[in-house]
């Protein structure tokens, strides 16, 4: 054994033989099963309503002594799916050997056999897809648990599990799809959903609004996504992952215009879901779904489909580093726009999701400088504080809903300015948004330090790399990527500071109503502050641990991750090293990981502290009474960057007119005036051939003679 | 002999046939046809065809004709001859038009011997043989022979046609009306 | 003989054809039916002698099938005369739309 290669070859054997996954199939179907019990209670309830509308009753399912058992089943079928799910994930994950190096498939059906193309309904199971798996079904089933507290109250609550365990199933299709193919119906069932989510509450104009937002923004991402398929299959002949990454090395030049242009355009695609600049502009406004649609999907698993989508096609990435160093481009700028946003923002949930944006910019930087176990790690800790956020905010708007309706005030529930001094009536979520919000900031030891801080090193190292071609922009990434750290522990500690701290802004009747979340909803809470916490330890560097021996040495685990996910990564890595050489063991500015990760933690403590002092100290009107920001760079900032205002200009102004022109000209004069034409030509020809029909007896024999002469003729003479 | 014949039946055919056209009356038309019926029987008997010439004569001058006739009488007509012939620029048309019809169709059959009907139906020994079916079985039974043989078939479906047709005539020509009031 | 029968032949369908364009009276363009039948019974005939006893059979059938058709077109005739009091076919119209 003289190749590392060939030795994983032979255990690759051994581990496939030995391992059968455990009704890897039924992990899928369990959330589509919820989602048709789901989906027939809703459809139940909605004929109970028409019923009862029809009769002229003024009836709702939550009013009365007890609930129909439409709104009751939910509650257990719909976390209950999510629990099995789990469960088989979970038994899995346990059962996978680490050495495993060949994915194992499982092939169900041939779905679409045709020609030279076969694709199979197959599901792949490898350390990648059951990460993912567990994260989505772990995360998932938190967020189920706590949407029963969330959602109670609301009329569409069958309806709201049947699409939550749509969606759930849609994501486990994408993650453990054995193809591109199959990956893209979990693509795309997963944007049916969002779709769905956001516009929830469909009755309300600008939510739906919201809904085709995403979904017609997404649909750009996907045009790339299918146009990178059409060259996969056109370079290798199948759009399976197992044959293409292996064989890609032999069939694509590296760096050549192809390999580039596929990963660009699955860039693309990855850009659109995951929310990244250009395509970033649907994610804020996604928050007019349910605050736990939010946590589960514009945050913990959709969003990240698109850095999953990378990391899976790490190999071909690895062969395009124009393409990588792109990703990393977008990614980091991504980053640092949103995090610039939130700071300006007083809307509780659009702060989050302008953090999730800067998130996923540098899980993409990651991805981008070929940290692909960095991304995913990252992925995985941010599934867990983010959600956290998320379902706290949640619980805080959830709160101030009730207050709102009790008190009968009319305020906006999401508006920090109306907030402040919270903590006082929510300690648990506050303790469990403050616990979130170290660990998004990087503070040591808890979850987001270790995998944020991997990134940001990554970055550096392979700026430094011997003949990275990129390694000037690399540096430059790596230095924006520590400014948004930073800046992003500045608005985390504002947005706590403004909701949980200082003089109450609620107002007096409304506040008396201010109450803690009741338990289904706090147990999920703590459980992701637990995960937030001890999250991280999967993946301590051991540099870390040698170098501060007494800061680090504590931690039980380490590099857990990257050895897990060896098996994926490592083609994508020596194909790396190949191109570049190995990666530096000092920043360009000089220092190594372990005083970086020192100085990035001791910074982070500083803005929060310091963030904690500045915001603390400004007096906040509520926002009936605050004019926002009177000009220069708040005002940006406040204007998002005025980048709606920008593609309202460039892009819908233009097509509208467009389209209006075609409606006009197009539709109007051509596509109708053909269709009339057709109309009165056949009109035309009848009115014509009708005068030969004279019913003249002697014009009938005199063109029949014509016709036999012209026949006799035409075969006499030719 | 025999051209000389043929000229005269040929002549007294074709005069016949351009009376019919030109024919005042319904009843000097059938005439004329009649005549034209009984030249082209001679020809048939200069063409060694002796059975059709009987029955051309027999069949057509005879009995159809006398079927004409009597239709014409009880119709009683004749009387609007103006109103019947087209002229002008229609005849004129027609005439051309059918005269090239008729010239392609002679070029069509005729233009070469050798090409006439691809050429391959052509059977130089084709009259000999019909001259020793007449002479061995007479000239009725030349014809029979292969009418209720080979093409007896087409014999009875022919008779068939012909009982439909009878049956169709006493129908339509059955007054309806008056057959309810009698 | 075979060519001036055929020019003959030629001859009487052109005319009969004629007859049936140019005139109006049913009963006369039926007889020029007739004589378009019996100028293609001419040609069968004389073509009878270079190609076999057939075309003399097919002279039989036609003349059989022409019998049929005078007595169907006549009885036609009749009863279309008993409608319309007169046989010019230009009135007899109604079929035309």
């Amino acid at each position: 054994m003289t190749s590392p290669a060939l030795a994983y070859a032979a255990d690759a054997a051994v581990a496939a033989d030995g391992w059968v996954p455990v009704l890897p199939g039924a992990m899928v179907l369990l959330p589509l099963l919820g989602f048709v019990l789901n989906g027939l209670l809703a459809l139940r309830s909605a004929r109970d309503s028409s019923a009862a509308l029809r009769a002229g009753r003024d009836w709702s399912p939550l009013v009365g002594d007890r609930r129909p058992a439409t709104h009751t089943l939910p509650t257990w079928i719909g976390p209950g799916v999510m629990a099995l799910a789990f469960g088989l994930a979970l038994l899995n994950f346990l059962g996978m050997p680490a050495e495993m190096h060949d994915p194992v498939v499982r092939s169900y059906w041939g779905w679409v056999v045709t020609g030279e193309l076969r694709i199979d309904a197959a599901l792949q199971l490898d350390q990648l897809s059951m990460l993912m798996t567990l994260v989505v079904t772990g995360v998932g089933f938190l967020i189920h648990v706590f949407s029963v507290g969330y959602m109670r109250d609301d009329p569409g609550y069958p309806r709201y599990f049947a699409y939550l365990n749509l969606f759930v199933f849609f994501m486990l299709v994408l993650v453990l799809g054995s193809s591109f193919a199959t990956m893209f119906v979990g693509w795309e069932g997963v944007g049916l959903c969002s779709y769905l989510l956001i516009g929830y509450w469909f009755s309300d104009r600008e939510k739906s609004d919201a809904g085709k937002k995403a979904f017609i923004v997404n649909r750009i991402g996907d045009v790339g996504f299918l146009l990178a398929m059409f060259l996969i299959f056109g370079a290798f002949g199948t759009l399976d992952f197992a044959p293409i990454f292996a064989g890609t090395e032999g069939q694509l030049a590296a760096g050549g215009a192809l390999v580039t242009a596929i990963t660009l355009l699955l860039l693309l695609g990855a850009a659109g879901k995951s929310a990244q600049l250009p395509l970033h502009i649907w994610l804020p406004d996604a928050m007019a779904g349910p605050t736990p649609v939010s946590a589960l999907i514009h945050a913990a698993t959709m969003v990240t489909a698109g850095v999953y989508m990378v990391v899976r096609s790490s190999v071909l990435y690895s062969l395009a580093p124009t393409s990588q160093a792109v990703v990393a481009g977008v990614g980091v700028l991504t980053a640092l726009v949103a995090a610039t946003i939130a700071l300006q923002q007083y809307d509780i949930k659009k702060v989050l999701a302008y953090s999730t944006i800067s998130q996923l910019g540098f899980m993409f930087l990651a991805a981008g400088v070929g940290a692909y176990t960095a991304a995913i790690f990252h992925l995985v800790t941010h599934a867990f504080f983010k959600a956290l956020l998320f379902l706290g905010a949640g619980a805080v708007i959830h709160s101030m809903h009730h207050a709102a309706h009790r008190s009968h005030t009319d305020f906006d529930e999401q508006d920090m300015r109306n907030m402040g001094g919270l903590r006082r009536h929510m300690p648990i979520t506050c303790a469990v948004m403050w616990v979130a919000t170290l660990a998004i900031a990087g503070i040591w030891p808890l979850a987001g330090f270790f995998s944020k801080d991997e990134i940001i090193w990554y970055a550096a190292a392979w700026a430094g790399a011997e003949s990275n071609p990129f390694a000037g922009p690399y540096a430059a990434f790596w230095a924006l990527a520590l400014l948004t750290a930073l800046l992003t522990a500045f608005y985390m500690a504002r947005l706590m500071v403004m909701t949980f701290h200082g003089e109450s802004r609620t107002g007096e009747d409304a506040r008396r109503h201010l109450h803690e979340a009741p338990g289904v909803m706090t147990v999920p809470l703590v459980a992701l502050a637990a995960l937030s916490v001890f999250g991280g330890w999967i993946n301590v560097p051991e540099v870390l641990r040698s170098s501060f021996a007494g800061l680090f040495g504590a931690l039980p685990m380490t590099e857990w991750l990257h050895h897990w996910l060896h098996p994926v990564t490592h083609a994508a890595t020596s194909i790396q090293i190949a191109g570049f050489g190995e990666a530096a063991k000092h920043a360009p500015l000089g220092g190594g990981e372990a005083t970086w990760a020192l100085l990035s933690t001791l910074a982070a403590a500083a803005v929060v502290a310091v963030a904690v002092r500045v915001v603390g100290s400004r007096k906040f009107q509520p926002a009936s009474l605050d004019s926002g920001p009177e000009g220069g760079l708040r005002l940006a900032l406040y204007n998002k960057w005025y980048f709606d205002e920008l593609y309202d200009a460039v892009v819908v102004r233009p097509v509208v007119a467009l389209s209006r022109w075609c409606w006009r000209a197009v539709d109007n004069r051509v596509i109708d005036g053909l269709v009339n034409m057709t109309g009165s030509v056949a009109r035309l020809a009848g009115w014509t051939t009708s005068l030969f029909q004279t019913g003249q007896v002697n014009m009938y024999a005199f063109v029949l003679t014509l016709g036999i002469l012209c026949f006799l003729g035409a075969a006499v003479l030719l | 002999m025999t051209d000389a014949l043929f000229v005269l039946f040929a002549v007294v055919s074709v005069g016949g046939a351009v009376g019919v056209v030109t024919g005042r009356s319904p009843v000097a038309s059938l005439l004329f046809m009649v005549a034209t019926l009984a030249s082209l029987a001679g020809i048939y008997v200069l063409l060694e065809a002796h059975f059709l010439a009987a029955i051309q004569v027999l069949v057509y001058a005879g009995a159809i004709m006398v079927l004409f006739l009597f239709v014409i009488m009880l119709l009683n007509l004749g009387h609007d001859y103006r109103a019947d012939l087209r002229f002008g620029s229609w005849s004129l048309l027609s005439v051309v038009v059918v005269g090239l019809t008729a010239s392609v169709l002679v070029q069509g059959i005729t233009g070469s011997e050798a090409d006439a009907f691809g050429g391959h139906l052509a059977d130089p020994a084709a009259a000999a043989a019909i001259d020793l079916a007449v002479a061995e079985k007479g000239a009725v039974g030349a014809i029979a022979d292969p009418l209720f043989t080979d093409y007896v078939v087409a014999f009875e479906v022919i008779g068939l046609l012909l009982l439909v047709a009878i049956v169709a005539a006493v129908v339509l020509a059955k007054p309806r009306g008056r057959s309810e009031d009698a | 003989m075979l060519a001036p029968a055929i020019y003959l032949s030629a001859a009487l369908f052109a005319i009969g054809t004629l007859g049936v364009i140019v005139r109006r009276n049913a009963i006369i363009i039926f007889l020029c039916i007739e004589l378009q039948l019996n100028a293609v019974n001419l040609a069968f005939v004389a073509l009878s002698r270079h190609v076999g006893i057939e075309g003399q059979i097919y002279v039989f059938f036609v003349m059989t099938v022409a019998a049929a058709e005078a007595a169907v077109g006549l009885a036609i005739i009749i009863s279309i005369f008993r409608h319309y009091e007169t046989v010019n076919v230009d009135k007899f119209n109604v079929l035309k739309w």
